[in-house]
C-alpha cells in the first residue's frame, strides 16, 4: 500500500513537473519542390523553415524533403510525414495541388499548408501566396527611370496569372515614371533553368534591352548582365547579393518566415484555421532587397516612398484607370482591382505588345 | 546477394563521410519500408506502386533486348501512351459510361506500340539504328508532352496553370484503388499478368525460343527460318504497347493528371530493372521491387536522416555498377576456364 | 514584331558559345566510338566535370585549372566505364546508362556546397579596334579560349583521325577488332585510351558549361546536353567537321527561338523545340538508307565487346 501511494505520488509529482515539458515536440514537414541549394525559391522557402526552427527552439521539430516531383510520389511522400507524426506540414509547390488534398481527406488532424494553389477541399487545407506584384511595381519603378534604351525585359516562367500580375505590374510602373518604355517578353516555361535563363537574357540584351526583371528563379540573367556592359537587373526570390552593387540594383525577396512562425504558432496555440492567405509588402512576405548605390539618390528616394505607401495600403499597384491591351476599360479612375479579377488574370494591359501564349 | 551486400557496404561509407550514421542509413532504406511499425503497412503496398510501371515496362524491354534489339525510347513511349489515354478520357468528359477505361487502356496501348513502331519501321526499312532514333524520339515525346500540357489539354478551369484536368477524380476515367488504402491499382496487377506471360512466352512459346535464339545466335536464327523484320516489329512493337500501357494507368492513377513534368524517367530506369533482372521475367519482377525499394527507402532515408536525395541517386548507381560487375565477372571466368582448356 | 532587332552577327557570335559544351562532349564521344565503343554515359560525364570544374576553379581561383579539374572528373568516371565495359565484359548499353545515373546523383553530391558561388571570370579574347569591328569581330575575335580551343579540336581529331598512324590504329580497332588484334594492336587499351579522352571531353564540355556559359552550379543542369551530343555524333556520321555543323545547328535552334520571341514574333515554342531531334532523326534515316553501313560511316564494331579468346 505503501509503496504504491509512493509510486502514485511520485508519478504524479513527475507528471506535473513534466507537464509543461510533457508536450511533446510538434512536428512540422515541409515538402520542397527543388533543392535547397537552388539559391532560389526552395531556398527562401527553407529559410522560413529554420526561422521556424529558431522562433519556437524545443517546441517544434522540423522535417523536410527536397526535390519531390509531383504525383504519385508526392502523395507519399505527404503520407509518410504524416505517418511519422507531422501535424503541420507545407507544401511548396503548385503542382502538389491534389497530393495535398488528397492526403488531407485521409489524415484530419493533420493541418495541411499548400502554396500558391487554390482548391482547399477540405477544412484542414490552408492555401498561401504572396502579391509579388507589389514587389515587381516597385522594381518597375526602378526599371522605368534608369533604362537608357527604353528597353525592359521579364524573363516569364509560364503564362499563369501570377507571372502575368507581373508583367503588368512591371509595365504599368516602368511607364509612369518614362511613358516611352517599352517591354520585351520572353517565356522561358521552366521556373528554373540556368542555361535557358542566361540564353533568354542575352537574346534580350542582344536587342537593345538594358534592365531585366525575371520570374525565372536562378542567378543566370544576372551574370548574363553581369558581363554586358550597362545592363543592370533585380535578384529574384532571393538577394542575389553576389551581384551586389551592379547589376543587381534590387531585388524581390520572397520572406516566407513571418508566415511560418505564425501559423506554426497557431498550431501551437490551437488556434489555427483554414483560410487564403495573401500577403504582400505590409506583411513582409514581399521584401525589397537593398537598393543600392548604383541607383541615384533620387530614384532610391522614389521607390522607397511607394514601398510605403503600398506598406501602408495608401496605395494600390493596380488602381485605374487601366484598360485591357485591347483597349476596353478595366478599372475606372481611382477603382482598385479586386483579388478575384487578379487570381484569374490572363491579360495583359494596355500598352504591351504581344500576345500571352495559349 | 554479393552486389546488394557489396554496395550497402560502399554505400555506407558514402554516407559515413557525410556525417551520417551509415548504420542507420542502410536500414532505412532497405529494411524500414518493409518491417517499420509506423510506416510498412503502408509503404509496402506502396513498393508494389512504385514498382508496377518499372516491371510493366522492363518485361517488354526485356524481349527485345534478348534479341538484340535495343529499345532506349520507352520512356518516350510512356509518355505517348499517357497522353493518348488521357486524350480519350477527356475526350469524353464529362460523359459517364463504363467503355470509357476500356478505350483508354487501348488508346494508351496503342501509342506506345506506334511510337515505337517508328524506329521499328526506320530500322527495317533504312537499317537506320533503333538505339538512336528511339532516344530522340523521347525528346520530341517530351516537347509534344509540354505542348499538350499548355495548350490542347490544358484544364480550362485550372486558373491558367499548366496541365490536365484530374483523371483520377473523374470516376469513369480513373484507375482507382483495387484494395482500400493501398493504392494498388490496375497498373500493378496488368505488371503481374506481364511477368507471368512472359515467362510463359520465353519458356513455351515459340516465340520466346526464337528471340533467344537471335540473341545469342543470329545466324542459326536466320538459318532457322527466324525473320528479323518479324522479331523487331513485334519485340519493339510490345514493349512499346507496354510502356504506353504503363503510362496511361500512371497518368490515370497516381498521377492523376497530364502535366509538363509528368514523366519521371520510369523509361530508362526500367532499362537498369531489366538488365538488373538479367532479362528473366521472375528476375525483373525482383528487380523492379529492388528499385522500389531502394526509392522508396530513400525517399524515407531523407526526411528522416536528412540524407540529402544526391546521395540516394550515387546510391542506387553504384548498386548498378556493382551488380553489373559482379555479373559479368561470373561470365569471365567461365571464359577463362574454357581457354585453358583450348 | 521587329525582326530588325535580331543582329545576325550577334546572333552568330551567340551560337558558337552555345554550341560548344555539346561539341567538346560530342568530339569526346566521336572518337570513343571510332573506336568501337558506345558510352551512353555522355551525361554522367559531363556533369560530373561541370560540378569539378567548378569546384576546382572556385577553390583555386583559376579557370584553366578549373577546365582541368572538369576534364580529369570526366575521364574518373569514364575510366569506371572502362574498366566495367572492357576487363568485366559488361553490356555497354547497361553501364552507361548506369554512369549516367551514377554521375548525376554522385555530382549534385559534390556540389551540394557549391550553389549561389560566383566562379572566377575568365578573360575575353580582345583585339581591340578589330574585335569589335561589326562583322568579323564580333563573329570571330570575342570568344574566350574555350571556344577557340573547341575549334582547334575540331580540326585536330580530324587530322589525326585521317592521316596519323594512331588515328588509323583507333579506327581498325573500330572497325574490326577481331583484325586488328591479329595484327598485333592491344585492342583494349587502345579502347580504354579512347574512353579515357572521351569522358575527358565531356568533362570539358560539361565544364564550359559551368564556368562560362551560365555561369553557375546547379543539380542537373546539363538537362540533356549529353544525350544531345550522342545524337550529333550519329547525325555527324562520326565525321568531325560535321559535329560542328550539327552542334551550330542545336546551338542554333535554341538561340534562334529565343531571339525571336524577344523580337515579338509568335511562334510554338514547343513544336520549335522539338525540331533539332526530328530533323537529326530524319538525317539518320537519309544516311542509313544509303549504300548500307558504309555509308552510315559507322564503325563496324561499335558496341560489341572484345573478348580476347575467340
Amino acid at each position: 500500500m505503501k509503496r504504491r501511494t509512493l509510486l502514485a505520488g511520485a508519478t504524479l509529482a513527475l507528471g506535473l513537473a513534466g507537464a509543461a515539458w510533457a508536450e511533446e515536440p510538434l512536428k512540422v514537414g515541409f515538402v520542397y519542390v527543388g533543392p535547397i541549394g537552388d539559391g532560389g525559391w526552395t531556398y527562401q522557402h527553407d529559410l522560413g523553415r529554420l526561422a521556424v526552427e529558431e522562433a519556437y527552439g524545443d517546441r517544434v521539430e522540423t522535417i523536410y524533403q527536397e526535390s519531390v516531383p509531383e504525383g504519385a510520389d508526392a502523395e507519399r511522400v505527404l503520407t509518410q510525414m504524416a505517418l511519422s507524426g507531422a501535424k503541420l506540414i507545407f507544401t511548396t509547390s503548385f503542382g502538389f495541388m491534389d497530393a495535398t488534398n488528397n492526403v488531407a481527406a485521409r489524415f484530419p488532424d493533420v493541418k495541411f499548408e499548400h502554396a500558391t494553389g487554390y482548391t482547399r477541399a477540405h477544412p484542414n487545407v490552408t492555401t498561401y501566396d504572396a502579391r509579388f506584384y507589389e514587389g515587381r511595381a516597385v522594381l518597375g519603378t526602378i526599371a522605368g527611370r534608369m533604362t537608357q534604351s527604353n528597353k525592359i525585359g521579364y524573363i516569364g516562367s509560364f503564362p499563369i496569372p501570377e507571372v502575368i500580375q507581373g508583367i503588368n505590374s512591371t509595365y504599368l510602373h516602368a511607364k509612369k515614371v518614362n511613358p516611352d518604355v517599352e517591354l520585351v517578353v520572353i517565356w522561358a516555361y521552366t521556373w528554373f533553368d540556368p542555361a535557358k535563363e542566361a540564353d533568354a537574357a542575352r537574346a534580350m540584351i542582344e536587342q537593345g534591352v538594358d534592365v531585366i526583371l525575371a520570374h525565372t528563379d536562378s542567378t543566370a540573367p544576372l551574370a548574363e548582365a553581369a558581363r554586358s556592359e550597362g545592363v543592370i537587373g533585380f535578384g529574384q526570390a532571393s538577394d542575389m547579393s553576389e551581384y551586389k552593387p551592379s547589376p543587381r540594383v534590387s531585388s524581390i525577396i520572397d520572406n516566407w518566415a513571418p508566415y511560418y512562425i505564425k501559423r506554426v504558432g497557431a498550431v501551437l496555440d490551437g488556434t489555427w484555421e483554414q483560410q487564403a492567405s495573401w500577403g504582400g509588402i505590409a506583411e513582409d512576405e514581399v521584401v525589397i532587397g537593398e537598393i543600392t548605390d548604383a541607383v541615384p539618390a533620387e530614384v532610391k528616394a522614389e521607390a522607397e516612398t511607394l514601398i510605403e505607401a503600398i506598406r501602408s495600403r495608401e496605395y494600390h499597384p493596380f488602381t485605374g484607370p487601366i484598360n485591357k491591351q485591347d483597349g476596353s476599360v478595366w478599372l475606372a479612375e481611382g477603382e482598385v482591382a479586386e483579388d478575384g479579377d487578379l487570381l484569374g488574370m490572363m491579360f495583359y494591359v494596355e500598352g504591351i505588345t504581344g500576345e500571352i501564349p495559349q | 546477394m554479393v552486389a546488394v551486400v557489396l554496395t550497402m557496404v560502399a554505400g555506407g561509407l558514402m554516407f559515413a563521410a557525410l556525417g551520417k550514421d551509415p548504420v542507420a542509413a542502410i536500414r532505412t532504406i532497405f529494411w524500414d519500408p518493409l518491417f517499420h511499425p509506423q510506416f510498412a503497412a503502408y509503404s509496402r503496398p506502396q513498393l508494389l506502386v512504385k514498382a508496377g510501371p518499372l516491371i510493366l515496362i522492363a518485361i517488354g524491354l526485356s524481349l527485345g533486348f534478348r534479341a538484340g534489339i535495343w529499345n532506349i525510347g520507352a520512356e518516350g513511349q510512356y509518355i505517348l501512351g499517357a497522353i493518348c489515354g488521357a486524350g480519350v478520357a477527356l475526350a469524353f468528359y464529362p460523359a459517364g459510361g463504363w467503355h470509357i477505361f476500356p478505350l483508354m487502356v487501348l488508346a494508351g496501348a496503342l501509342g506506345g506500340w506506334a511510337w515505337a513502331m517508328i524506329p521499328a519501321v526506320l530500322r527495317i526499312k533504312f537499317r537506320t539504328n533503333e538505339i538512336l532514333v528511339s532516344l530522340l524520339l523521347v525528346y520530341v515525346a517530351q516537347s509534344l508532352l509540354a505542348a499538350m500540357a499548355v495548350g490542347r489539354m490544358r484544364n480550362p478551369e485550372g486558373g491558367g496553370f499548366p496541365g490536365s484536368r484530374n483523371l483520377a477524380q473523374y470516376p469513369p476515367a480513373a484507375n482507382g484503388e483495387l484494395i482500400a488504402g493501398t493504392g494498388i491499382h490496375l497498373g500493378v496487377l496488368a505488371a503481374v499478368v506481364a511477368v507471368i506471360a512472359a515467362h510463359v512466352l520465353m519458356q513455351r512459346h515459340i516465340l520466346g525460343f526464337n528471340i533467344s535464339l537471335a540473341g545469342q545466335a543470329p545466324r542459326a536464327a536466320r538459318f532457322a527460318g527466324v525473320s528479323p523484320n518479324r522479331l523487331v516489329l513485334v519485340c519493339l512493337g510490345v514493349s512499346g504497347a507496354l510502356a504506353g500501357l504503363a503510362g496511361m494507368f500512371e497518368v490515370s492513377g497516381p498521377s492523376g493528371r497530364l502535366t509538363i513534368d509528368f514523366a519521371h524517367g520510369y523509361g530508362f530506369t526500367a532499362i537498369i530493372v531489366a538488365f538488373l533482372g538479367r532479362l528473366n521475367p521472375i528476375g525483373i519482377l525482383l528487380a523492379g521491387l529492388l528499385m522500389a525499394l531502394t526509392y522508396i527507402g530513400g525517399e524515407l532515408a531523407q526526411f528522416m536522416l536528412q540524407i540529402p536525395r544526391a546521395a540516394i541517386q550515387a546510391f542506387q548507381g553504384m548498386l548498378l555498377f556493382f551488380l553489373l560487375a559482379l555479373d559479368l565477372m561470373s561470365n569471365y571466368r567461365v571464359r577463362w576456364l574454357r581457354r585453358e582448356v583450348s | 514584331m521587329d525582326l530588325s532587332a535580331i543582329n545576325p552577327a550577334v546572333l552568330m557570335a551567340t551560337v558558337m558559345v552555345a554550341a560548344t559544351p555539346i561539341l567538346l562532349a560530342a568530339l569526346g564521344e566521336l572518337v570513343v566510338e571510332k573506336a568501337g565503343v558506345l558510352n551512353l554515359g555522355v551525361e554522367g560525364m559531363m556533369i560530373l566535370g561541370a560540378i569539378c570544374g567548378f569546384a576546382v576553379a572556385v577553390e583555386t581561383g583559376s579557370p584553366v585549372m578549373g577546365f582541368l579539374g572538369g576534364a580529369l572528373g570526366g575521364a574518373a568516371l569514364s575510366l569506371i566505364f572502362a574498366l566495367l565495359t572492357q576487363y568485366l565484359l559488361a553490356n555497354q548499353v547497361a553501364t552507361g546508362l548506369a554512369l549516367t545515373l551514377f554521375g548525376l546523383g554522385f555530382s549534385a553530391l559534390i556540389g551540394q556546397g557549391y550553389v549561389g558561388i560566383k566562379p572566377p571570370e575568365w578573360v575575353r579574347l580582345d583585339l581591340g579596334a578589330v574585335s569589335r569591328s561589326p562583322v568579323v569581330g564580333t563573329i570571330l575575335l570575342r570568344h574566350d579560349p574555350m571556344v577557340y580551343t573547341g575549334l582547334g579540336f575540331v580540326v585536330a581529331i580530324w587530322a589525326v583521325l585521317k592521316f596519323s598512324r594512331v588515328g588509323l590504329i583507333l579506327r581498325a580497332v573500330g572497325e574490326n577488332h577481331d583484325a586488328a588484334h591479329a595484327l598485333g594492336y592491344k585492342v583494349i587499351r587502345i579502347r580504354i585510351l579512347a574512353i579515357l579522352f572521351g569522358g575527358a571531353m565531356a568533362g570539358l564540355g560539361g565544364a564550359y558549361l559551368s564556368l562560362m556559359r551560365v555561369p553557375l552550379w546547379t543539380e542537373g543542369m546539363t538537362a540533356g546536353a549529353g544525350w544531345i551530343a550522342l545524337a550529333l555524333v550519329v547525325f555527324a556520321s562520326w565525321r568531325p567537321g560535321r559535329v560542328l555543323l550539327g552542334a551550330y545547328l542545336f546551338g542554333g535552334i535554341t538561340v534562334l527561338q529565343l531571339n525571336l520571341q524577344a523580337s515579338g514574333v509568335r511562334i510554338p515554342v514547343e513544336y520549335l523545340s522539338m525540331s533539332p531531334y526530328l530533323i537529326t532523326i530524319l538525317v539518320l534515316v537519309v544516311m542509313s538508307s544509303g549504300r548500307g553501313r558504309a555509308a552510315l560511316n559507322a564503325p563496324a564494331s561499335l558496341g560489341r565487346n572484345f573478348h580476347a579468346t575467340h
